[in-house]
């Protein structure tokens, strides 16, 4: 953060402004509307919202992996400083993405090739960016899995995928991520496929790895109680836009955007009884014509005037919060925060 | 099956009816896979569900949670008699009804319900709401024809909190939410007393899944209605449930109040469960004890000896490996399936 050590860039990943569209048959969605955030070395930034937020594709615009009819229309994505964008920025993004920048999708079912043994597929991404022999390889593959947690790799680099379960191919996966020592590891919802017990495996093998490599991690998710235990900050996304972003100690016991509170009264929640839940009524807007001023106000229960006519800015609130509302921190009357009657 | 007490009841279950409206024993079911052996007289089954016992009082939600291949899904079906059943019986109102076929089954079936995980793939998209709600009450004889049931399903329609002037619509004109209220509707259809619900809020999100979850409380509250609620989802089991039956590899490994299970679970099963789930709530998800569980659910075709538990617990030791636990009370009203607690 200081930037004493480098100082020909400040953060790790840039974003900036950024914009993506699709345009569908019944207009443009405006998948992600100035959406910036920054990620530094080490550091885990949770991106949190549900279908249709944006988060996927942000962190596809990231990845440089939008393709027709999506398009990044606006905006900024700076690696060290150096654009991903344009002409120069992507040849830029090609160097480093797999190798600095490794991503884990979801669907650990789908994201390997059934075709080839494992084994095969994490050396090809060796030998493809480091450049390693066949042998060299080899060797490093064995070792990746073993920092996984796959016993008896030397037998296993054999197997096909379906010859795995879904917990150890999202191992698999992660392996392969890390084959180049990233520095930023972006995982989308990397344990919704997975069942609790398995998903509580990745999530400290995740944790046991960016403790050891140093690695920052984007993790994208729509589990609240999943982020709360991997990451540092985390930003909301609601319609496209960030709405709220702050550390993660901060923001869950004392949410600032109605949005982010309505969540956590939405979530059923293991250590607490609730007798109702408290929903958020109507659902998400539609892209392509998304409401004028901020786009939480057909839904939430502290609008005001001014929220139908102004889109509220993102707004420093001290402690590294933002929030963007015109009246953040209000309570709506008579519910009770999803967090903080729960200690005792 | 004398492990299983009826008579420790708390007083909120005698409120609500002292004979149960469902009860479950020793239900097996196995689905063939293959034969083995040089001439291939060996047959290979899974074991999809083994010796499970258990009542679901009038009024009463029973969570039923496991992980993928614990047998609930395939639990709720046998109930609903949708699958073969190898062993065990399956009482409804007093009545057997592990064999009754024909005219019996289908008059069975008006007072058992189905609704389904994906709201996308269990609706006929070439059907209008009209038809996919009104379709039981036409199957069954309540009216002759759809055009009948058309008062019915806007009243149905009102019930589960969808605009009447739906009727006319397609599936396709409405989110995943409101999806789930036509198929709720439509399990309504024929006012059955008992419902399974199989995951239905799984595939929605956290702010949808919220209403959905509160209008299942509130059609409880109202019409009377009796569940079983399969779901992964601990957090929402323990929201929706008045008691919780725990499935592991095809067996209940422990079963109780909701708040009792949560608050002193029994089965090292149970426990490890219960610690994975993690709490959107960072300062107390750093305080919680986290219990890591080695390795995965053992194989259906050829499950393990003894406590199928025993290759994944913490605790085992050789009785485990050889013998299996019975199902038996631990405390008043909880039973758990292990040696050691």
């Amino acid at each position: 953060m200081s930037g004493e050590v480098t100082p020909a860039w400040k953060h790790l990943l840039e974003v900036e402004h950024l914009e993506v569209r699709f345009f569908t048959r019944r207009g443009e969605a405006q998948a992600v509307r100035d959406v910036s955030f920054t990620i530094d070395r080490g550091e885990t930034l949770g991106l949190v919202g549900e279908s249709g937020s944006g988060k996927s594709v942000t962190s596809l615009a990231v990845l440089g992996l939008i393709q027709l009819p999506g398009k990044i229309t606006g905006g900024d994505v700076r690696w060290k400083g150096r654009s991903l964008l344009g002409q120069g920025g992507e040849r830029y993004a090609r160097s480093i993405r797999g190798k600095e920048l490794a991503v884990v999708f979801q669907d650990p079912m789908t994201s390997l090739n059934p075709l080839f043994p494992i084994g095969t597929q994490i050396g090809e991404v060796l030998r493809y960016h480091m450049g390693m022999s066949k042998s060299q390889a080899r060797t490093r593959t064995l070792e990746l899995l073993d920092l996984v947690g796959i016993s008896n790799p030397a037998q296993r680099i054999h197997q096909y995928p379906h010859e795995f379960s879904g917990g150890m191919r999202q191992r698999m996966l992660i392996a392969m991520a890390l084959a180049c020592e990233p520095e930023l590891l972006i995982a989308d919802e990397p344990t919704t496929a997975l069942d609790v017990t398995i998903q509580a495996q990745i999530l400290e093998l995740l944790a046991e790895l960016q403790e050891r490599l140093e690695v920052a991690v984007l993790l994208i998710s729509h589990d609240l109680g999943v982020v709360a235990q991997v990451c540092h900050r985390i930003a909301v996304m609601y319609a496209g836009k960030i709405v709220e972003s702050g550390p993660a100690e901060e923001v869950f016991p004392r949410p600032g955007h109605p949005y982010t509170m309505g969540l956590m009264r939405s979530t059923p929640r293991l250590d607490l009884i609730q007798a109702r839940l408290v929903g958020i009524d109507g659902a998400p807007p539609d892209l392509v014509r998304p409401p004028a001023g901020c786009p939480f106000h057909p839904r939430c229960p502290l609008a005001v005037e001014e929220c139908l006519e102004e889109m509220p800015p993102l707004e420093a609130h001290g402690g590294g919060r933002e929030v963007a509302c015109w009246r953040a921190f209000t309570e709506a009357v008579g519910a009770e925060p999803g967090a903080g009657s729960t200690r005792g | 099956m004398p492990s299983l007490k009826l008579s420790e009841r708390s007083p909120e279950r005698d409120r609500r009816g002292a004979e149960p409206l469902l009860i479950v024993r020793g239900l097996t079911v196995r689905f063939p896979v293959g034969r083995a052996g040089f001439w291939g007289n060996r047959r290979l089954f899974v074991h999809a569900v083994d010796d499970v016992s258990f009542e679901i009082f009038r009024g009463e939600t029973l969570g039923l949670v496991g992980e993928t291949g614990s047998g609930k899904t395939t639990t709720g079906r046998a109930i609903l008699r949708r699958v073969p059943i190898a062993a065990g019986t399956i009482t409804f109102k007093g009545n057997d009804i592990t064999h009754v076929d024909g005219d019996n089954l289908r008059h069975l079936r008006r007072d058992m319900q189905l609704v389904f995980q994906d709201p996308y793939a269990s609706l006929n998209p070439r059907m209008k709401v009209l038809d996919l709600v009104g379709e039981p009450l036409v199957v069954h004889g309540v009216v002759r024809r759809i055009r009948e049931a058309r008062d019915r399903v806007r009243e149905l329609l009102e019930l589960v909190g969808l605009p009447a002037d739906a009727v006319d619509r397609y599936p396709h004109a409405f989110s995943g939410g409101q999806r789930q209220r036509i198929g709720i509707a439509r399990a309504l259809a024929l006012e059955p007393d008992f419902i399974v619900c199989d995951e239905p809020v799984s595939a929605l999100d956290v702010s949808i899944r919220a209403q959905v979850v509160n209008l299942l409380q509130n059609l409880q509250d109202r019409l009377g209605l009796t569940y079983l609620f399969i779901a992964h989802d601990l957090s929402v089991v323990r929201h929706i449930s008045h008691r919780i039956a725990v499935m592991y590899a095809g067996k209940v490994v422990e079963i109780a109040d909701r708040d009792e299970i949560y608050e002193n679970p029994k089965h090292p099963y149970t426990q490890a469960l219960l610690s994975a789930v993690p709490i959107p709530d960072p300062a107390l998800q750093r305080t919680r004890r986290r219990q890591i569980l080695r390795g995965e659910i053992p194989n259906p075709v050829d499950p393990p000896p003894g406590c199928r538990f025993h290759t994944r617990c913490p605790i085992a030791e050789d009785r485990c490996r050889t013998d299996p636990p019975p199902l038996e009370p631990k405390r008043p009203e909880h039973l758990a399936a292990c040696w050691l607690t």
